[in-house]
């Protein structure tokens, strides 16, 4: 366990993991509907409370995965319970934990019917947002990765818009079906190295062929998530149907979960593949960016702008990522938070414009500034942030 | 004392004969079966730690038998409590409908018991035939015999099916020159590979194949599914298939590890069962129907285990069918509970169920989200341990195609979901659950999602249990 730095006083990462599953076992029993938001609000306020001491006590001068927890969980095919973070899952980490408040908030008078079931769907999402961004085994990490689409799916077909079966449905099969081959994948790894451990599977020197099925599982299971450009057609229709806080959490959360794939897996586990295939990603990259943006331009509808534009941004994360260096890393992950914060902070306020005018379409905003000033200012102050810029910032030295 | 539950069933049925003798009796036999499957369910649990041989060491008592006899009599309990209405079967034939019951349970819990081939095929009979009984009890609606055609396919492919096995057995007797397992197996070994061996395995293998409900002896299955009544086909979907892996397990342990051709037509054979039914299941209306194509699927993912002839993966497999079971269960309980008369419920008849019962609506979810292999639950770890196995033994293209096929699968069960959550009932009435079914319908979820997300227990037992027969 040289890669963990067991931390034996507070367990941070178990706490906000779990927190918020209990907190939705608890909420299944509330009938009430303001009781049910507030529940749900004060459980997301704790989480975030919680994970702000860990973000000061995270020690960056350290290589290692830090809070590190390990328990033995299926002892027969060695499986483990191992969480672990380095500067990569505590951005990520922070970000979740500090949006799902707004999500409560932000749905706080929009969803009107089954509040409780729509608050105990944000909980569990929560709790394995954050489980996948601390897992360090593989198989936490896949079950985590998985479970989150029951929540997902059932906050889009529920209190979806009107083509929610088609969206929610599409959602599911797409990101199902990409992670299947993940599931081969990681089982071809335990069976190379006889252990689902992540940080176990790094630096091997598997054979390049090997490393390029591996890759290719990997790939198709994380680019449909980022989503890259040929697999992001689930994008735009999850998110025009999703209510907001749905939009909010797949665009600022969902969506980074393949980027930090890419981050996490490929890089470190298939590197000869990844030097291989990366022109070939950086092409794609390329052509989502033109695409998403070109694409954007044309949208009527608000939240379809957004998403598309999403498209676009995300290509610029995977370029970064793709281009092999650290300052391209670096850049990639600033950019990963800061579109998940301003594109948020966009799905937000597309969402208080339709609960007002019930019309998403741009024409019909016109003029909202007059009505709406202080909102207008939130409204054109987010997409300023969201240029990628390649300033450094504090990382683990992991990376 | 060895064999206490086999002899609770075989008094209870004796019972329920005298009982079925008395007019108006439906009350009586009801109380019959209510305390003969709670006895049952204590007495296996008890005979938990037996062991020992008896009949001229022709039956076997030993954890391998007794672990699934417990799951039989679980089974058969939930079975029993859950569809204690028995709206599709009439008032005055509901005395013999139990007897039927239990004979087959009883059958069936001889089958995991026999180590010899009369006895096996003794104790499959007897199953066998009280399962074609039961299929025709249903009452008529609709005029259409629906229940006749199905037990009639189900008798015929049946009786066929086991004439083929007793070819086979013959065969055996030939080349072994006995009909004790213990003598078989040694005998045959190191001549696996001579076609005799193999026809003669082969021939074998259709009947546990068709117990199963494998590809391609699986077109009684659906059909029996569509025209049993409710209840019958909660039964006929989860215990017998115990039973099948059970056999299928002493079967391929007969002449393992010399018999990869065998392997590799399990391996086709496993495919062929998991894209026919996932497929086939897609385009299903009734849900009972569907969940028989299901089946046929999971039969196909269980093979995965059993055809690496190997004790991980016959643990896998074990693991999977008893997930399998509580998944089933789970299922059919629903469906028993929202048909209101009787009837097949369609998939529509799902809708806005979370409205019309809370409880039945969760419990129809999980056990939906469990059957198409979606974390956290019992299907996914299943499946899991399956593709593990399967792949450390180096079948890597049917580790990827049952892969693709856990996402085709998805499809038509999130259909049921979407159905029971996101549409509104449109003036759809309620559904009246009773108290006892809607703890079963919570037991069964917490089960399901124990099992997910803690299986080492359950593995390590069915770990143990498979070396008892290795």
């Amino acid at each position: 366990m040289d890669f963990l730095s067991q931390y034996h006083g507070f367990p941070f990462l178990s706490v906000i993991i779990f927190l918020p599953l209990i907190g939705a076992l608890v909420q299944m029993f509330i009938r009430e509907d303001n009781l049910a938001r507030i529940w749900a609000l004060l459980v997301t306020v704790v989480v975030a409370a919680l994970s702000i001491p860990m973000y000061l006590g995270f020690d960056l001068n350290s290589s290692k995965y830090q809070f590190g927890e390990h328990h033995a969980w299926i002892p027969a095919l060695n499986i483990n319970y191992t969480v672990g973070i380095d500067g990569i899952s505590l951005l990520l980490i922070l970000m979740t934990t500090l949006i799902m408040p707004l999500c409560v908030l932000g749905s706080w008078r929009y969803i009107k019917k089954r509040v409780t079931a729509f608050m105990v769907c944000l909980l569990i999402m929560e709790t394995s947002m954050i489980g996948v961004f601390c897992a360090l085994d593989f198989v936490l990490f896949y079950i985590l990765w998985e479970a989150m689409l029951i929540p997902m799916y059932l906050l889009i077909a529920i209190w979806g818009g009107p083509r929610r079966n088609y969206a929610s449905i599409k959602f599911f099969l797409y990101t199902l079906a990409g992670s299947v081959l993940l599931l081969v994948a990681i089982i071809a790894l335990y069976f190379k190295t006889g252990s689902f451990s992540i940080p176990a599977m790094m630096g091997r020197d598997y054979s390049p062929v090997f490393q390029m099925w591996v890759f290719l599982a990997f790939f198709l299971a994380f680019a449909i998530k980022v989503p890259m450009f040929p697999f992001h057609t689930w994008l735009p229709a999850a998110h025009v149907e999703a209510p907001t806080a749905g939009s909010v959490i797949l665009a600022s959360i969902l969506l980074k979960m393949g980027t930090y794939g890419f981050l996490r897996f490929c890089l470190p586990i298939t590197p000869l593949a990844t030097v291989h295939f990366m022109p070939y990603i950086l092409w794609l990259s390329v052509a989502g960016i033109l695409y998403g943006g070109f694409t954007a331009l044309a949208q009527h509808d608000m939240k379809k702008l957004i998403a598309y534009s999403s498209v676009g941004h995300m290509g610029f994360v995977t370029l970064g990522i793709f281009v092999l260096n650290p300052r391209g890393i670096e850049g990639a992950l600033l950019q990963m938070v800061n579109h998940g914060v301003t594109t948020g902070a966009l799905f937000f306020c597309v969402g208080m414009i339709y609960e007002r005018t019930h019309s998403r379409e741009i024409r019909d905003a016109t003029g909202i500034g007059k009505l709406m000033p202080w909102y207008v200012t939130f409204l054109a102050f987010s997409p300023c942030h969201r240029w990628p810029s390649p300033a450094p910032i504090p990382l683990s030295a992991s990376f | 004392m060895l064999i206490v539950p086999e002899l609770i069933l075989l008094g209870a049925a004796l019972v329920l004969f005298f009982v079925s003798l008395a007019d108006n009796n439906h009350r009586i036999a009801q109380g019959v079966a209510v305390i003969t499957v709670l006895a049952l369910m204590v007495a296996s649990v008890a005979a938990l730690g037996r062991s020992g041989e008896i009949f001229a060491a022709s039956y076997r008592v030993d954890l391998f038998s007794q672990v699934f006899k417990v799951l039989i009599s679980f089974g058969l309990m939930i079975v029993v409590l859950f569809g204690l209405r028995l709206k599709g079967i009439a008032v005055d034939i509901r005395a013999e409908y139990y007897i039927f019951l239990f004979l087959a349970s009883l059958g069936l819990m001889m089958v995991v018991s026999s180590v010899e081939l009369l006895t096996l095929f003794v104790a499959l009979e007897l199953s066998s035939f009280a399962l074609y009984l039961l299929v025709p009890m249903r009452t008529d609606s609709g005029g259409l015999r629906g229940q006749m055609e199905a037990a009639a396919k189900y008798l015929l492919f049946g009786v066929m099916v086991t004439g083929i096995m007793l070819y086979g057995m013959s065969y055996v007797f030939g080349l072994a020159g006995s009909t004790y397992l213990a003598d078989i197996v040694p005998r045959l070994h190191g001549i696996g590979a001579d076609p005799a061996v193999i026809v003669a395995i082969a021939m074998i293998l259709c009947a546990f194949c068709f117990k199963l409900g494998m590809f391609p002896f699986h077109f009684w299955l659906p059909d029996v599914y569509q025209g049993a009544a409710n209840e019958t086909t909660a039964f006929i979907a989860t215990v017998p298939k115990l039973a099948a892996v059970a056999l299928l397990l002493r079967g391929v342990v007969m002449f393992s590890p010399d018999a990869e051709n065998i392997g590799y037509v399990l391996g086709i054979l496993a495919v062929c069962s998991m894209f026919y039914g996932n497929l086939l299941a897609l385009v299903q209306k009734d849900i009972k129907r569907m969940l028989g194509f299901s089946g046929i699927a999971h039969a196909g993912y269980v093979m995965l285990g059993i055809l690496i002839m190997k004790e991980s993966g016959y643990a896998a497999s074990m693991f999977y069918i008893t997930g399998y079971l509580v998944m089933n269960l789970a299922a059919f309980m629903v469906i028993c509970a929202v048909s209101k008369e009787g009837e097949n419920p369609e998939i529509t008849d799902f809708i806005g169920l979370h409205q019309r019962a809370p409880v039945l609506a969760i419990t129809l979810s999980c056990s939906m989200f469990a059957l198409a292999g979606v974390p956290p639950f019992v299907g996914f770890m299943g499946k899991f341990f399956l593709l593990a196995d399967t792949l450390t033994s180096g079948y890597l293209v049917l580790v990827i195609l049952a892969a693709i096929n856990t996402a085709i699968s998805l499809y038509y069960y999130l259909s049921v979901v979407r159905v029971a959550y996101t549409a509104d009932p449109e003036g759809r009435a309620g559904v009246s659950v009773g108290l006892v079914p809607q703890i079963i319908g919570i037991g069964l979820v917490l089960v399901i999602i124990a099992m997910g997300v803690m299986p080492q227990r359950v593995l390590d037992i069915a770990a143990q249990v498979v070396s008892r027969v290795v």
